[in-house]
């Protein structure tokens, strides 16, 4: 029971980006339609920002934000920048004379560096779209076995 | 402004990206953009009219802010290397956040790295000129879009190479990765299937290089390269799983986008039918800057000790560098397009400086590293060669490269240059970096990967040969090739005015260029290896200083 | 003793130089041959001026470019390289000169090629004759390969190319598989100092295991010297115009493939070295048995050209033989061979594009009776015959004589009945040619009409026959220059 505790339940973040993942890739490689691949490529990426999203986190900790004038402007950065997040109160009473304990806040960074990382997933995805389309233009068709037929028949 | 060189550098092309892009926007604004010729009429549907419309203007707009910003790089990467030269590392802090805990963004510029800099500035002007006539051939109405993607691309790769932070790598990787996407789907008819599968196939690699960083940071808490370095070293993180995981991890993405052996299927496809001017920049560049990338982490990141001991792999990569080497080397034998067979060339190269680096001695990193600024400048000629030779003769196979010697002086005779260097023959570098490598092998006792090397050379003497049969020793006419009865009186000449039909000069000179740079960098092998080992010395590997 | 001079450098550059206004003057015949000679002239002339040093003992250096730290491009002449220079630059004066009148009288074609590769040639053999160490000579030999390709496919038709591709596959497959590896260990192990010198760079560097395969690779590698199996390509390079089979596969560049055999004996290995890992035995072999079969092949050929062809790997075979006895007679016979040879061959395979010029007959056995109709080429073709098979009166005696002594000198003498009974081949497959040329009537009556060839051809072949002849009487400076050499490679056996 200790090794399933510590295995799947400690790390059931670490279960869930793995099956994300491995779904993601099946559809890569093995969906016959590119659109699928291109969903299958965007649950790829997307298990990868929930697995660094999920590192972040700590036990009881909050929102980091880290307010030096007042609550206010804390307030307001935190509706912009972690929307959705934890709703704890706890983190943002700290003030700018007081020690900040990192204990008490989530990490900010793994969450900045996935902002960045969604909107390379975004532009991957776009531009994957775009392809796809003009592949259809070209050839008529998304299936990935008719392109190859069309394929060969051209070459032949 | 020389202390912002680092910014520079990747400040200039970015900025004309935007502008190039600005100044394409006018197109559609007017007018619909014209359909691709002839072939494919289904394609952007409406007729269009006013050919008048001076568009060639804007081109030149495009080409110019292109050529400035690369310009601006090159000299910033000039100056960097100066530098480095005279006072060892850079670090750059961007808008001066050098936070302890690595998270403002570093850029360090050490003897490797300006060394790689200059190579892949360079490369990527001298493809921009090439680009400047053929643009409006090959990608009708889209040069800004193309400039701009051009433009991306090459800042991508310089910023892969500049950057001191593991996960700006990433975001970099992807921006060289997306405007290459598109530079390659912008070719003829089957580019936008071979993008797509470049697409997935990029997009895995670089999300295993994600994760790997992700396993990185859990362990270390930093992303900053240097910092992880200190910190695997500090807190003896290198018998971790964790830290192998994510060595492992981060190698595997780097593999899938420098195309090693077995996972380079996107290449070939990829770099045959994209443009050839999107060809010239992303060929030589985009898996050399991936092989600088796996260099930088086993040295930088992970040190050479955690890189070929811990993990125990030196040894299988090597083999598969070999088989690599081999495999790509006897399918480019069975090639008759002459591009495609570059490409599996391309593929071989690939091998060498892998297996080269993870030989764990010093000839080996040196030849692997000089090989890497090398084989830039090759395959650049090359792919220069190759592209000017099918706009030429309109053909893309080798068998129609028929008498080329006479119509092309210029051409053939950089490309044989670059022909002979892939070959490895002196004083071209070429034979330099497969001196390194051999040597390299040799110490390390890696037989197979010396064979293998000795093997590529040979091959790549029969597919040039092959070529050079035809372009210059091909039949000649009838009347000509009986000893008897030349055509040609006693006293009079053989060759004949109007026969020559050369290349537009700004195909023709980037093509000479980069073949003269490289007999220039094996003239300065001395010089070239004094730097890179000025960093490497740092790294202690074995056989070192001799 | 050592002296630093540029002169190395300007007598390897000034046929690289003249390829500039060979090209210039490619629409101006007359003073695009006239670039050649005077390059020619002063080639020779800058060798020449460096020979009273040399005679005295001393030699030149000149390091070139540093390629890495003790690894570098360097030029040495000592009295072996002297000696191969003379001849090879020598030569390409009167093989100029024969190349007019060949390629005007055959109207070919591209003759501008002809001459820059050809000038090209001549100074990657230099280039290998003043070679101070290991690299530099395996960068000449390189070059020369690729500068001679353009010439032996010169015709380019299919069989021309079919030759040029044997050519390539051999030499540059043998060099990049067995001698550029073998080269990389030797610095390897050496750390980067491969010069060569009388006790040899390698000696007590490696086990003796180790550098018996080094030898054989090394001696395999450099197979431009026509050792059997590797011989093949020399008569598939025959289909090159004659005066690049003249001076390219008679003296120059299957020269240099012995000359780089005999410094890999005495330079890299010394003979000292070799004499205690014994390998060289298995070189003799191979060398004997390269001189007899390519014999008997020669007997079967009945192209001119081809015949020579098996005659050269024969000829040279004997040189390697002799500097693989490791006996101070062999090693100067061996050396006085490249030159004696050098002379005899080169008037042999003037006198068959002479014949060809003229009548257009590539085959032994067309021609009958040509004796009276080109007496000059004929008789020539006599002297030339006699030099290589080794009879009084012409150079070749000597060089053979030192070989037979070498041979007795190592108690080899299994050895001696080789060089015996090849020379009686040699006989036998060069003297029924004079024979049918003067004393049988021709069959065929156009032969009335046959002239001699164009008199720039007869000139030259006249010039190294005469030559020939006057190396029997006077071989000096060749004698001494081989003697220095000998001297040199034994020095440091003396003291034992």
């Amino acid at each position: 029971m200790d090794f399933f505790q510590d295995i799947v339940i400690d790390r059931f973040n670490y279960w869930i980006y793995v099956i994300l993942m491995m779904i993601g890739l099946h559809a890569m490689i093995v969906k016959n339609n590119l659109i699928k691949k291109l969903i299958g490529m965007s649950i790829f990426q997307a298990a990868i920002i929930l697995f660094f999203v999920s590192v972040g986190v700590k036990d009881g900790a909050t929102i980091p934000i880290v307010s030096h004038h007042g609550h206010e402007a804390a307030h307001a950065e935190a509706g912009g920048a972690g929307g959705g997040g934890h709703q704890d109160e706890g983190g943002v009473q700290d003030h700018g004379d007081h020690e900040i304990n990192p204990d008490r806040h989530a990490n900010p960074l793994p969450h900045v560096l996935m902002l960045t990382a969604i909107v390379v997933g975004v532009a991957t995805l776009g531009v994957g779209l775009a392809v796809a389309q003009k592949i259809y233009r070209e050839y008529g068709t998304l299936e990935e076995n008719e392109l190859l037929e069309k394929l060969r028949s051209n070459d032949g | 402004m020389a202390d912002h060189a680092p910014a520079i550098l990747l400040i200039a092309p970015l900025f004309a990206a935007i502008l190039v892009s600005l100044a394409g926007i006018r197109i559609p604004a007017r007018r619909r953009i014209p359909a691709a010729p002839s072939d494919e009429p289904s394609i952007g549907g409406e007729p269009f009219e006013s050919p008048e419309f001076p568009r060639l203007k804007e081109d030149k707009v495009c080409f110019m802010l292109t050529l400035g910003a690369l310009i601006v790089s090159e000299v910033a990467a000039l100056t960097m290397l100066g530098q480095v030269i005279e006072g060892g590392a850079i670090r750059y802090f961007v808008g001066n956040w050098s936070s302890p805990l690595g998270i403002g963004i570093e850029l360090r510029v050490d003897h490797i790295n300006a060394l790689a800099l200059v190579m892949i500035s360079t490369v990527a002007l001298l493809a921009a000129f090439y680009s400047n006539h053929r643009v409006e051939e090959e990608t009708p109405g889209k040069s800004s879009q193309y400039y701009t993607m051009f433009l991306l691309c090459a800042m991508g790769l310089m910023g892969m190479t500049v950057t001191g932070d593991a996960f700006n790598l990433y975001v970099l990787l992807e921006v060289a990765a997306l405007s290459g996407y598109a530079l390659v789907a912008m070719g003829d008819k089957r580019a936008a299937v071979a993008a797509f599968n470049y697409i997935i196939i990029g997009t895995i690699g670089a999300s295993f290089y994600l994760l790997g960083v992700g396993y990185l940071y859990i362990k270390t808490g930093s992303l900053n390269m240097v910092g992880i370095q200190e910190i695997i070293a500090e807190q003896g993180l290198a018998e971790s799983k964790t830290i192998q995981v994510a060595f492992i991890l981060i190698l595997l993405g780097v593999f899938i986008k420098m195309a090693f052996f077995p996972l380079y299927a996107w290449l070939p496809n990829a770099y045959t039918h994209a443009p050839s001017t999107s060809a010239c920049l992303m060929a030589p560049l985009v898996t050399k800057v991936s092989i600088y990338i796996m260099v930088r982490m086993m040295l930088t990141v992970f040190g050479p000790a955690f890189a070929f001991d811990s993990i125990g792999w030196g040894d299988a990569v090597v083999v598969l560098a070999a088989i690599g080497i081999i495999a790509s080397s006897v399918i480019a034998l069975a090639q008759t397009e002459l591009k495609k067979m570059l490409c599996f060339l391309v593929v071989a190269e690939v091998g060498y400086m892998v297996g080269g680096a993870w030989l764990a001695n010093h000839h080996g990193m040196v030849g692997a590293i000089y090989h890497i600024l090398s084989d830039g400048f090759m395959t650049l000629c090359m792919f220069l060669g190759a592209s000017i030779l099918v706009v030429k003769t309109r053909q893309t196979a080798i068998a129609g490269l028929v008498d080329l010697y006479r119509k092309m002086p210029l051409t053939m005779a950089a490309f044989t240059l670059g022909m002979l260097s892939m070959i490895g023959v002196p004083p071209t570098c070429g034979f330099f970096s497969k001196y390194f490598l051999i040597r390299g092998g040799i110490e390390a006792g890696q037989w197979l990967y010396v064979v293998a090397l000795l093997f590529s050379s040979l091959v790549n003497a029969i597919l040039f040969f092959r070529i050079i049969e035809k372009a210059f020793f091909g039949e000649l006419p009838a009347a000509e090739a009986d000893p008897g009865h030349g055509h040609e009186e006693q006293g009079h000449p053989e060759d004949e005015p109007g026969v020559i039909d050369e290349a537009p000069l700004s195909m023709v000179a980037p093509l000479a260029i980069a073949a003269a740079g490289l007999v220039f960098i094996g003239l300065n092998t001395r010089e070239i290896v004094t730097v890179i080992e000025q960093t490497l010395n740092a790294y202690a590997l074995t056989g070192g200083g001799g | 003793m050592e002296s630093h001079s540029l002169k190395p450098i300007l007598a390897c550059a000034a046929s690289l130089l003249a390829v500039i206004p060979i090209v210039a003057f490619r629409r101006r015949p007359n003073l695009r041959e006239a670039s050649t000679f005077i390059a020619a002239i002063v080639k020779f002339g800058v060798v020449l001026s460096m020979l009273p040093v040399v005679l005295s003992g001393g030699t030149i250096n000149c390091t070139v470019w540093e390629v890495l730290p003790n690894v570098s491009i360097a030029f040495r002449v000592d009295s072996f390289g002297m000696l191969f220079a003379l001849v090879a630059s020598s030569l390409w004066i009167v093989t100029t000169l024969y190349a007019v009148g060949y390629m005007r009288g055959l109207k070919e074609h591209s003759q501008t090629r002809f001459y820059a590769f050809f000038a090209i040639a001549l100074s990657a053999t230099l280039g290998v004759a003043f070679s101070a160490n290991l690299l530099t000579m395996y960068v000449f030999y390189e070059l020369l390969s690729l500068s001679t390709y353009p010439l032996v496919t010169h015709h380019q038709d299919r069989e021309a190319r079919s030759g040029g591709r044997t050519y390539l596959t051999y030499l540059l497959g043998t060099s990049v598989g067995f001698a550029l590896p073998a080269m990389i260990y030797c610095y390897t192990r050496t750390g980067g100092d491969m010069a060569f010198s009388g006790a040899g760079a390698l000696a007590g560097q490696v086990e003796p295991g180790v550098a018996g395969i080094l030898l054989l690779l090394l001696v395999f590698g450099f197979s431009k010297g026509g050792l059997m199996p590797f011989h093949s390509w020399l008569p598939g390079a025959m289909v090159a115009p004659t005066p690049v089979s003249a001076l390219l596969h008679a003296v120059a560049v299957v020269k240099v493939g012995v000359f780089c055999i005999f410094r890999v004996f005495t330079g890299v290995f010394g003979v000292g070295f070799l004499r205690e890992i014994g390998v060289a035995n298995v070189i003799s072999f191979v060398a004997a048995f390269t001189v007899v079969v390519s014999s008997l092949i020669a007997l079967s050929q009945d192209s001119l050209k081809r015949r020579l062809a098996f005659s050269t790997i024969g000829q040279l075979a004997y040189i390697t033989l002799g500097v693989s006895l490791l006996a101070p007679k062999g090693v100067t016979g061996s050396q006085l061979h490249i030159a004696m040879h050098a002379f005899g061959k080169i008037t042999l395979f003037f006198c068959a594009g002479a014949i060809f010029e003229a009548t257009g007959k590539k085959y032994i056995s067309e021609m009958v009776g040509l004796g009276k109709r080109m007496p000059l080429t004929m008789t020539a073709f006599t002297i030339g015959a006699m030099s290589v098979v080794g009879l009084p009166l012409a150079g070749g005696l000597l060089s053979k004589l030192y070989l037979v002594m070498g041979t007795v000198e190592s108690r080899q003498f299994g050895m001696t009945a080789v060089y015996l009974l090849s020379s009686l081949l040699n006989a036998c497959y060069f003297f029924p040619i004079v024979f049918n040329a003067f004393f049988r009537k021709p069959e065929n009556p156009d032969f009335e009409e046959i002239k001699e060839a164009h008199p720039c051809c007869v000139a030259a072949l006249c010039v190294t026959a005469v030559c020939s002849v006057l190396l029997f009487f006077c071989p000096d400076p060749f004698f001494s220059l081989a003697g220095l050499t000998t001297d040199t490679s034994f020095a440091p056996l003396a003291g034992d």
